[in-house]
Formats: structure tokens, sequence, C-alpha cells
């Protein structure tokens, strides 16, 4: 079995964000980390390759991203991974949601997987499903939020929660998975596997290499556009209430949340 | 009831961090030279090896597949890094001499106007003519934080290993030659249990060692006991807490100040003063400096800078403006007679903060450390090069320096502060007009934890967090970038049921409001309190070292992520 | 004609997620501004009643596709491509919840369309459909506007409300939709299971947060009592959870979950920034704390300064006597 964990380098959770407003996107200019999901999606990978029950060849990091982006695969390939494939382009800069699913499903078409593993949203897109965009092209069955899987019969066995309650789904493979945070406590890399990092194989591929078109992808190839950037809806300032009556205060508070509907 | 901390020493054995190799032989990592710190002194270390080691290619070869490694604890080099800072450029340019200072990325700009104000409640007294130890020109105004980073990305660029988020925990020791470091295990739970996903550290075996940790000098406390290194004085501390503001109005001059809001008289041993930097057109620092040999339990430099903001003169430089980072960290002030009384030990050496390489009244240290890191590597190449680990060599050539010459003359100018401001001042001013000459000698200095202390009103002055230009301990914590899991293991090592004014110094002391007393016991009065910490507060200062607390290492990767401090 | 096509999810016993009517209502009152179309698509097992009584949220045709099997997304993928390339429809709008997500990226990429997630309002300008989301964990609001045709917009948990606008019944067109190979390779075995102990806090519509002014673990019992007769859940800060008194899976904060409900009662909470991080989006917050300077009090919509001992007891027992319990 191959395994392709998707992975994305975004910005450190400590670094505060901001847009920058000439370009109206994310400015990436400061300290960069590994997507703390896609840990998990790493995580699963290891659980699925040393739990006995799937007989993993290869586990393999893809990330689409800048220059910069081999630090986050230096990592995933320290946390397990067996070797990298990078593609960078820029080309594929400003791509939206549509176009980076686009360009990430024909980079792993080359690699051929048959479980493509990945966190569920991003620290910075905020956009919880790349996962899905990717396998509809790849003509995989997909499932997101994933806090379980078990491999049974060369079919996976997902558990998440969703509107109702917990789903148990049976999935056949190949597939793509999106996991929570739940799923795993993702192992620390060793000092020996973090020093070894660098001599795994890494291939650096840009658009032509896998079969992408130009005009799928980066700001010419996304659908939506961003209009305008505004700071949040300011809040009126709040009544503050003295408690001396309490029985008079909790009249106040009924009536206030009754005037809200929230009783 | 006032209280001496040194009472209530920390529940520590210094023993505990030394070791020798314990991992099977085929496991352990083997390094060339291990250098523990991604600070100044370790990068400059590390980028001088590697410079050496270009021309020396059988050297090169014996080292091995990874012949330098920096071991750093933060995220990233520079994440625990802090600093005013006026950088005198001659070690920078002696590292990278093709490089010119306006091509430094981590310089705001050269210091072409300095100021000294003396303040008093509402006024600001500028003090003319300024004294020599605060004269600036020629130097650079630049973030350690950022040169970290630069120095680290170079490193790296040149073949060494940075390894972050990796702290060194023990030092490895066989037939007390200095073996290596081993590092901290990961994935420990609240009260040390394994969790999970725990991994343990590694024996990182290498032909030299360099101790580069700065402030907190984990492993080099620990090798200083072991090796019988003390310095003729106890090392002692000031605690700097540091604001970074986005500001409409550029500032136009390097400031130091003096006086307000610290007290003069002796009784209060108040020691210290403020700084304010400008950081290029659209950003300024600001920090408050204080000695931690201090007496009053209330006291807290955390407040004191935000009573510092709300003075007219500094009030208007921040005008319209927005903080935008925060942190603190502890200045090492005994300045010559701390040091370790030897820099060097069989297979390892000190260099920078740790080893007390401080010259406090001219507020510099990043260049020595930078120096002594550059000196380490070439006494190290020199050595191994006829296979000895006898780095005695590295001692020497500090103390012939201008590190060694410079804390020699400013070696008593800390001391006479606990005089009281006016002596204090005066007799500073004679020592630097006689370049330390006058009076000469060696002037004793208790250790901090050796003040009693005891509660004197310094708290009631304090402002209440207004949010805008004064704000609270936990808003100032999460400004650093701090992040720690909560379910951490507790690595501050402190009594935790003391004297209430033992309690109370540290809840003052603490910039991130790690300790507390339990509100039931502070309402009760009682003599005695327990004392609550939460050490996923942590930003890794140092300050409890000074008043009875031992900062053991943390698991890597955790603490601040300072970007410009 | 800018129609607008809507998911509705429903259960294994035929009720519709009010998530999903809220985005039927949502796009009937757009369909309205722009003089366009609104319409649902269900599929599953969906009775003739049922599927018409869309119609009173304000849906004028229903497309059902009693093949498809509910519950996963991909099959529905399948239908809505099909219904919207039939029909012409130029955007599909979905509710809040895990399956619009799914469906809605799907469509991403069998469309070839444009997609904006987590949004919390659209607007109608020049014909067109505008999304705004927050973004950066609500530090800042963008304005997104659709390239081409069809746009593809998932609301917010909770961001529509579901409006009775009118007594229309809508009409009910059967579809027949050929489903994918791939979208057949993912079967249900167990739908909706109920776990006790896992406590979902961010699903929540009323939260009440407990903080170290209760005083002690045995006092979270008056947060719990209030969130029952509230119908909401209990949530806890770091300090708390630290000290044992709840568990870990209802911290909210910096390092617990991030949580918008559209209350959030915060009970002996100081409102330190490592908390408020966690809350600060709900859309209507109260705070109950002893003291008056508590920075809590500076982003509460109403802030009580007293005793929650004797609050919380009285506000209870007021609000259960409101609702007739």
């Amino acid at each position: 079995m191959k395994i392709c964990c998707l992975v994305k380098e975004v910005p450190d959770a400590a670094v505060t964000k901001r847009i920058d407003p000439n370009t109206k996107r994310l400015d990436r200019s400061g300290e960069k980390n590994l997507n703390p999901f896609d840990t998990h999606g790493i995580e699963a990978a290891m659980q699925i390759r040393e739990g006995g029950n799937a007989d993993v060849d290869e586990i393999v990091a893809v990330t689409m991203g800048p220059e910069s982006a081999v630090r986050a695969l230096h990592k995933a390939v320290a946390l397990g991974a067996d070797r990298s494939l990078h593609l960078t382009d820029t080309a594929l800069e400003g791509s939206d949601v549509c176009a980076t699913g686009y360009a990430l499903a024909k980079a792993l078409e080359t690699e051929q997987p048959d479980l493509v593993l990945l966190g569920q949203q991003s620290d910075d897109g905020e956009c919880y499903t790349i996962g899905a965009v990717v396998a509809d092209h790849l003509k995989m069955p997909s499932l997101t939020q994933v806090i379980k899987i078990d491999v049974e019969d060369g079919k996976l066995i997902c558990e998440r929660q969703a509107e109702y309650g917990y789903d148990t789904v049976e999935v056949e493979l190949p597939a793509v998975i999106s996991v929570g945070d739940a799923i795993n406590e993702p192992r620390y890399p060793s000092l020996k596997a973090i020093m070894g990092a660098k001599k795994k194989p890494l291939d650096t591929k840009a658009i032509g290499d896998v079969g992408i078109e130009a005009s799928q992808v980066g700001e010419q190839g996304s659908k939506t556009q961003v209009l305008e950037i505004n700071p949040p809806p300011q809040k009126e300032a709040g009544e503050i209430i003295e408690d001396e009556d309490t029985n008079e205060t909790v009249e106040k508070v009924v009536a206030w949340l009754e005037e809200r509907k929230l009783i | 009831m006032p209280v001496v901390p040194k009472q209530f020493p920390p529940p520590v054995d210094e023993a505990e961090f030394i070791a020798a190799p314990t991992d099977p032989e085929e496991e352990r990592i083997e390094v060339g030279v291990a250098i523990v710190g991604g600070g100044p002194a370790g990068l400059a270390c590390a980028n001088r090896l590697l410079q050496l080691l270009e021309n020396e290619p059988e050297l090169s070869e014996r080292l091995g597949e990874v012949p330098v490694a920096v071991i750093e604890k933060g995220k990233v080099c520079g994440a625990h890094g802090l600093s005013g800072a006026n950088l005198r450029p001659a070690a920078m340019q002696e590292l990278f001499p093709e490089l010119a200072p306006d091509e430094w990325p981590f310089a705001f700009q050269e210091v072409t106007k300095d100021a000294v104000y003396l303040l008093t409640k509402k006024l600001a007294l500028p003090l003319v003519p300024m004294p020599p130890n605060f004269r600036n020109h020629g130097n650079y105004v630049v973030s350690v934080s950022k040169l970290s980073r630069f120095l680290a990305e170079r490193a790296e660029e040149a073949g060494a290993y940075i390894l972050t988020e990796t702290v060194a925990d023990k030092l490895l020791v066989e037939d007390r030659i200095v073996r290596g470091i081993r590092s901290g295990d990961r994935g420990r739970g609240k009260d040390g249990e394994p969790l999970s996903n725990f991994e343990p550290g590694s024996d990182v075996v290498a032909n030299a060692t360099v101790l580069a940790e700065g402030t907190l000098g984990h492993l080099t406390q620990a090798a200083i006991d072991y090796y019988g290194l003390s310095g003729s004085l106890p090392v002692r501390w000031e605690l700097g807490v540091k604001e970074v503001w986005e500001v409409p109005a550029p500032l136009d001059r390097v400031i130091h100040t003096m006086g307000w809001p610290l007290r003069k008289g002796a009784k209060w041993n108040e020691f210290g003063g403020s700084f304010i930097y400008p950081m290029g057109e659209d950003k300024l620092c600001i920090g408050m400096v204080i000695g931690l040999d201090y007496t009053d339990a209330t006291l807290s430099c955390h407040d004191l800078l935000q009573e510092l903001k709300t003075h007219p003169f500094v009030r208007k430089l921040l005008e319209g403006g927005k903080r935008v980072a925060w942190g603190a960290k502890t200045i090492p002030s005994g300045g010559y007679w701390s040091m370790p009384r030897s820099l060097a030990v069989p297979g390892m050496v000190i260099a920078g903060d740790g080893a007390s390489m401080v010259n406090v009244p001219e507020l510099k240290g990043i260049h020595y450390a930078m120096y002594a890191g550059m000196y380490a590597a070439e006494a190290i190449v020199a050595a191994l090069m006829r296979d000895e680990v006898d780095f005695s060599a590295y001692h020497d050539r500090v103390h012939e320096s201008e590190i060694g010459r410079d804390l020699f003359r400013s070696r008593n100018m800390r001391q006479p502060f606990s005089k009281g401001f006016f002596v204090g001042g005066a007799v500073a001013s004679a020592m630097t007009i006689t370049q330390g000459a006058f009076p000469g000698g060696k002037w004793e200095h208790e250790a901090d934890t050796e003040i009693e202390m005891s509660s004197d009103g310094a708290a009631s002055r304090y402002p209440e967090p207004d949010n805008e230009l004064t704000f609270n301990k936990l808003d100032s914590v999460f400004l650093s970038g701090n992040a720690t899991r909560d379910d951490a293991p507790n690595h501050v090592r402190v009594q935790e049921h003391v004297p209430r004014e033992l309690a109370q110094t540290w809840v003052s002391l603490c910039p991130a409001q790690v300790y507390e007393i339990p509100e039931g016991q502070l309402e009760s009065g009682a003599s005695e309190v327990d004392v609550h910490v939460t050490p996923s507060n942590c930003v890794q200062c140092g300050a409890i070292n000074a008043k009875g607390g031992r900062l053991t290492m943390p698991e890597g990767g955790d603490g601040p992520l300072y970007q410009e401090t | 004609m800018a129609d607008i096509l809507v998911y509705a999810l429903h259960d294994d016993e035929g009720n519709f997620n009010k998530n999903s009517l809220g985005a039927i209502s949502e796009a009937a009152k757009l369909a309205g501004e722009l003089g366009s179309e609104a319409a649902a698509v269900v599929v599953g097992d969906v009775s003739d009643d049922a599927a018409a009584r869309l119609g009173t949220y304000g849906a004028k045709r229903v497309f059902r596709a009693r093949s498809a099997p509910e519950g996963l997304a991909q099959p529905i993928v399948d239908v809505m491509a099909k219904v919207i390339g039939d029909e012409g429809f130029d955007y599909a709008l979905f509710g809040g919840g895990l399956l619009g997500f799914e469906i809605g990226a799907g469509l991403t990429a069998r469309l070839n369309a444009g997609v904006t997630m987590e949004v919390t309002a659209v607007k109608a300008a020049d014909g067109k459909l505008v999304a705004e989301r927050p973004v950066l964990q609500d530090s800042a609001v963008v304005d997104v506007g659709y390239v081409d045709q069809p746009g593809i917009i998932i609301g917010r948990l909770n961001a529509f409300d579901a409006i009775e606008s009118g007594d229309g019944q809508a009409e009910v067109v059967d579809v027949e939709v050929e489903l994918s190979e791939w979208s057949t390779k993912a079967t249900m075995r167990q739908r909706g299971e109920q776990r006790g102990e896992d406590v979902n806090i961010e699903d929540a519509d009323i939260l009440v947060g407990g903080g170290r002014g209760l005083g002690e673990a045995a006092n979270f019992k008056l947060a719990e009592e209030l969130a029952e007769s509230l119908g909401g859940a209990v949530a806890a800060t770091r300090a708390v959870v630290d000290a044992g008194w709840y568990p870990y899976a209802a911290q909210i904060g910096q390092t617990g979950k991030t949580v918008a409900p559209k209350l959030y009662l915060a009970a002996g909470i100081s409102g330190a920034i490592q908390h408020k991080v966690g809350m600060q989006s709900s859309e209507n917050i109260l705070a109950i704390n002893k003291d008056p300077n508590a920075p809590i009090f500076e982003f509460a919509d109403l802030g009580i300064v007293g005793d929650l001992h004797k609050i919380l007891p009285k506000l209870t027992e007021a609000v259960n006597a409101k609702k007739g319990a």
C-alpha cells in the first residue's frame, strides 16, 4: 500500500496573522511551521503501517508551496514519511480552493496512491474542504473529520462525528481521508530522524511536470475573488448591572435573554 | 516578617544533570562539536567553526557527517532571544567581513544620536554631559532575536545541523571529561508520567561541547557545581521586560533613563533604568531593567514598565501607537568576579552570558558573546587538530581579549549602587573616569538570594491596565507567542509551602504570572502559604533563579516565540 | 437568472436539519432580491408531504433523488451536479454542518467552481451574490465574489435562521441520477450514534462557561443546572480544567476549543485573553463575576457584578419558570 500524506506549511500559531492590504492575501513573511492538523495525518499513516493490518510499502509526503515549504516536508519525513514531493511553481501563487484542489490532485495522480491522508483543516485557510475537492478529481471516495481509522480486509472502517452523532463508514481503497485532531497524539520525532530528514529523497516538480494547465491555477485560474477586507463588526459597549436585589437582577437578565430570543 | 530566599532553596541537586552516556553505542548520535544554545555565542561559534573547517579537510573528515550541531530549546533560534540592544559592530564585521552593516537584516539603524534622562514623576531632565558609559555612537540598534535567526541561517548554509525544539537536559561526563549532552524527553505529562507519544531523549556525543546557554545556564550551573568552577563572587542578575510598539512618529535617538519610577533610597536597593530605542521608521522598543537585589517583595518589573509608560515624556513617544510584542529575560550582572574561575574543562568550554560575560554599566554583552564563540571555535579546532580536548587556551584568550579587559575595568561598577542611587552614581563615575583603577580592589556583593525581602509599598503605585497603553501580565504573556501545552511537566523547581513574603516576592517578581497564592490564604493573612505554579505561562526569563528557585529545562519547543525583541 | 439551489439534509426519521432550513430561508430571501428562484434538493426516502413542506421556507421546487442514499456526501454531489447542469442554477447554498462542507467541496471540483466556506452573510448586488466570511480566527471579514457560474456558498454553523415565509407548497420533481463509480465506494455502517460522555460544545447554541470564580469543583453543578434550563452545554476555562474541576473536552481558549454559540454565559470567568480568544465571536456574551474590574466586562454584552452563588440558582429557577418546565 502506498500512502500519500498531504502537508502544508502555514504561519506558526504564535505569529499574529494579518492580511496584506495590497495583495488581499495572507501575509506569509513571518515564522512558518508544518500545519498541526497534518501531523495527525502523518501519525495516522504511521499507525496504519505499524498496526499490522496493512502492508504499507511507502509513505510519501506531498506539498504544494513556495521554496520554504521544504521545511514542512523535512518535518514530515522526520515524523516517518519515506520521501517527499514538492510541487512548486510561481504559476500556482494565488490559487483558491478550486485551483489548489486541482493542482494537488494532478500531483497525486503521478504517485498513484492507495490512500491519501491529510489534516482536515489548515491554520491559515480555514477551509476544511481540500480533501473532498482532491478526491473528486481523483475519482476516489472521501471522508472528512475522521477521528478513527481501522483497516479491515483491505478496507477502511472510519468514524466521524456528523450532524446527528457518530457515523461509522466503510470505505474502499483507494480513498482520500481528512483527519481531525482527536484521531491521535502525533509522536515527537527522534533526534536521529530529524537529523536524517534532509537525506531522504525529495522530488521537486513544476506544473509542467505533472500536467497542470496554467490557465486553471494561480490567480487567473481561481474562481473566487476577494473583493474587500474589513475589520470585524464593532461590538457596542455592553451594559453592566450591579447586583443588589438579586430577584430584580435575575428579572432583567431573563428579559434580556427573551429580547434576544435565547429562551 | 522579612524573609531571606536563600533559606528556602529549591528542591534540586545539580548532580541530577550530570551523567555518563546510557544509550547503547550504536544508538548514540555522533557529532563533531555540540553547541548548546542557538544565541549569538553559540551561533558565532558554529559559523566560525565551519569557516575554519573549510581549510582543514582532514579534521573535517574526522568530525564526521555532522561536524557542528547546535542544540536550541526554542522553536527556532531567536525564539527565546531578547535584549535591548545596541550592538558594537566589531564581532559581526570580523565574522562576516563581506557584509556591510546596512546589509544586516537584524539591524534597524546606526546610532547617531543618544540621550540620557533623569526622570522625576513629571519631568525628564536631560543629563548633559551624558554619562560616557551610555554613549552608543557607532553602534547599531539590533534585535537579538533576529540576529540569532540570521546567524542560524548562515550556519545552516555552511553545513551546521540546527536542532531546534531540542533541550540539552544533561551533561554527559565520563572520567571527568565532557563527552556531550543528553537531549530532553518529550511527551511527558503533568506528573512526569510518559504519555502515549513519549519520546525519550538521546545521547549526543561530541569531541567538544560548547555551553552557550545564556542567562539560564542550565548545564553551566551543573558543570560549575561538578567541577567547582564558581567565580569569586556569586552570579547575580537583572530582569529586563521589553515591549515593541508600532508608532506613527519615528524616534530619532537612543534613549536611556534613570530615576523614576525606581526609588532612590538605599533600603529599597532599586538599581536599574529604562531604555527606549528606535526600530526603523515605524517601530520603537521600550524596556525596564532592574537589579534583582531589590528588597521590596511587592516589586514587579512588569508593572514598573507599565508605570513608566504613564510618564508624560514616555507617553508622548508612544502616542497613537500600538503594542505589538512583549518579552522578558534576565541579564547576568555579576561581571568579572562572577565569571567561572575556569572557562574550560576537558572536553568543554563556556561562552557568553552563561559565563557572565556582560558589561552592565555599558549595557554590552552581545558582541562579547559572539567573540567568545569565535575564540571557542578557534581554540577547539587547534586542540582537536592535536587530538586533544584541553581547551584551556580559550580561557586565556578570553581574558586577554577585549572581553577580559572590559570586564575587569568595570568589575566594581555595579556594586556601589547598593549604597543608593546618588552614592552609587558618584562612585561609578569615578570608576569610569579612572578606567577602573579607582577605587580598585574588589567590591563584594551578595547573592540575590541573600537579600532580605519584605513588603514595602512598591505595588501601590502600579497603574490599573487600560489595555491601550498599559496591560496586565496575562495579556503580555499572550503577546510573547507562548502557547505551551497545559499538561506539560513542571520545569520550575521551588518549594511550594513558604513564608508569605517569599511567596509574594515570587508572585510580583515573575513577569508571566507563573506563581500565585491561593485566594483564600491571601485573604486569611496566613504567615505561611502554598505556592501555585502554572508552568505553561513561563517565558523562561530566569528571574526565579535569583530568588530561591531553579528553572530546569522544559520540553523542547515550549515557551515564547519572540520575533523582533 | 441567479437561481439558487439549496441542499436540505434530513435524519433517518425525515426531520430536516435546522441549518438546512435556515439555508433555504436565506436563499428565498436572496432570490426575492434578485428576482430569481430558490429551490431545494433532497435525497433518499422523503415523503411527498415532507418535500413539499419545504415550500414554507421559500423553496419553489424541490428536486428529489429517491435512489441516492442520504448521509454521505459523494452521491449527493452526483445529484446536485446533475440538477445544476440540467436546470442551470447559478449558486449552490449549504447551511452549516459537515455534509454541506463535503458536498460543496465535491461540487467545486466537479463543476470547476469557486467556493466560499464559513460564510456568515450573503449579499445580493448587481444581479450576483457576494459571500461574507470571517478569516484569521475572526480577526477580519472578507467579501468574496465569484468569477464564473456556478458559485458555491457554504454557511458557518448557525449562520442562517430558519424563517417561514409563506404557506406555499413546493413543487416536487423526481430526478433519476446515475451515481459515479466512486460514490458507491463508501457505505454507511451506522449513522448518528449517540455517545454520552463526549461533550460536543462546538455545536451547542448556548454555553455556560465556568471559571475559577465558581470556587470549587462541586459548584460546577450550578453551571450544569443553568445550562440544562437554557438547553445548552457546559464549558470550562483552562484554570479549572488544570485544577481537575472539569474535563479537558470542555476547555475553551488558546489551548482548548474555539466556539461561537448564540449565547456564552461566563460564570466566574475573569476573561483573560487566553480564554477570550476561544469564545470572543459568540453572538451574545453574558458575564457574571464579583470583580468589577474583571477584563471580561470589557467585551461582554451584558455584565453582572455580583455573587454567582446567589445569581445562578435564581436565574436557573427563573428560566425554568419562563419555559414552563
